[in-house]
């Protein structure tokens, strides 16, 4: 490791990517959604990302994509804007962002304080055969949205750190960019085929239709 | 009134606020009248798929939106349009001027333009090209309208006709 960013916390260093622990996407994922109260809206990423977060149990203001591989974050971003009371999230990988990195110059300008981007990063393209990425190389995925402009952009330790940065809560204090290293397990769950059901039911989910 | 306070007057009669865009230069009396009118909420995006997933987002949480961009911008949305926008039903309204025409000098825009109206056909997205001030206001008013009610995107190409295009991309014979 060669240097740290403070986090704010006292007596505690961030972790550059070689250093933190390598962590369940599937684990993390069940943490996360144990800890939304506040009906916050979840939007996963293509693949695993989406694949975890139904297996935690579906949820009303989850959306799932079918395709479209790097918008996770940008329809984050316009539900953040439309919506900027309630806490919205964004499940990304990280192929998947290195698809888009536009959209954290994007993000950080428009500072929507109520979005949180958790990129789940194994370092490979898991789902078309375990072809590696950029963030297997010298590739950083929170020093880039730093260089982009988040304020908040932080690896995460361990699963105790990922519960400590949980506790911040969704609504205030972003944009944030919370970076995990995982491991290379396969999602278990599968989000329904049909792209109208899962807008329609999200859209019920966060009130915008009444169909 | 000018084609520009026509349309952004249609836009906001019709409620949609949010405009994702990537500039060019004959947008720019829009992209100026959304800077300047609180009732817009402009997301300056560095590419268009992205300002059509932002404007997508935003409509599902209940904020009507638009896109705005280039004709060579259009060639960047294909994956948005056949995986996002037309499978899930979102009204996407994009607003696209059109180079590649009438005059251009680069023959990099005319192939660009040439992919543009066949890639809305295969996926079936409705498009209207915008040459007349006369009926401006009439086809944006009710295609919009038609967008939200039939849950459908909809394309409205500027076209030279009406914007006068980009002075800068006149050809010139030398």
């Amino acid at each position: 490791m060669t240097g740290g960013i403070h986090d704010g916390r006292p007596g505690r260093v961030s972790n550059e990517r070689s250093s933190v622990a390598t962590l369940s996407r599937a684990v993390l994922t069940r943490r996360l959604v144990e800890r939304l109260q506040r009906e916050e809206a979840v939007i996963a990423g293509i693949g695993n990302s989406n694949f975890d977060l139904i297996a935690a149990g579906h949820r009303a203001q989850n959306f799932y994509m079918l395709g479209s591989m790097g918008l996770a974050c940008p329809i984050a971003l316009g539900v953040a804007l439309a919506q900027p009371q309630r806490g919205v999230i964004a499940l990304e990988g990280d192929g998947s962002i290195l698809m888009m990195l536009g959209c954290l110059a994007t993000i950080a300008n428009m500072r929507p304080a109520n979005l949180t981007i958790i990129i789940w990063d194994n370092g490979i393209y898991q789902i078309t055969g375990k072809q590696a990425t950029a963030t297997s190389g010298p590739t950083d995925i929170v020093a880039l949205a730093r260089g982009a402009g988040f304020a908040r952009s932080e690896w995460v330790a361990d699963a105790a750190h990922f519960d400590a940065l949980l506790e911040r809560g969704f609504a205030t204090g972003g944009p944030s960019l919370l970076a995990a290293k995982i491991d290379d397990q396969p999602g278990q769950g599968r989000p329904p085929r049909d792209p109208s059901l899962i807008r329609r039911r999200f859209m019920r989910g966060l009130g915008a239709s009444s169909e | 009134m000018a084609w520009s306070d026509i349309l952004l007057r249609t836009l906001k009669d019709n409620e949609v606020r949010l405009v994702a865009y990537v500039p060019d230069n004959v947008l720019t009396p829009l992209i100026d009248g959304i800077a300047a009118d609180d009732y817009f909420l402009p997301v300056g995006a560095t590419r268009e798929d992205e300002a059509v997933a932002t404007a997508t987002g935003a409509y599902m949480a209940g904020l009507r939106s638009a896109v705005m961009m280039q004709t060579s911008g259009f060639a960047l949305i294909g994956n948005a349009l056949a995986s996002l926008v037309v499978p899930y039903q979102i009204p996407a309204i994009l607003v696209i001027s059109e180079r590649g025409t009438m005059g251009e000098f680069n023959l990099v825009q005319t192939l660009m333009a040439r992919t543009m109206r066949p890639t809305l056909d295969a996926l079936g997205i409705v498009h209207h090209t915008m040459t007349d001030e006369s009926t401006l206001r009439f086809i944006l008013d009710s295609s919009i309208k038609q967008a939200f009610t039939t849950q459908a995107p909809v394309a409205f190409i500027l076209s030279p006709l009406l914007t006068g295009g980009n002075p800068a991309a006149q050809a010139q014979l030398i």
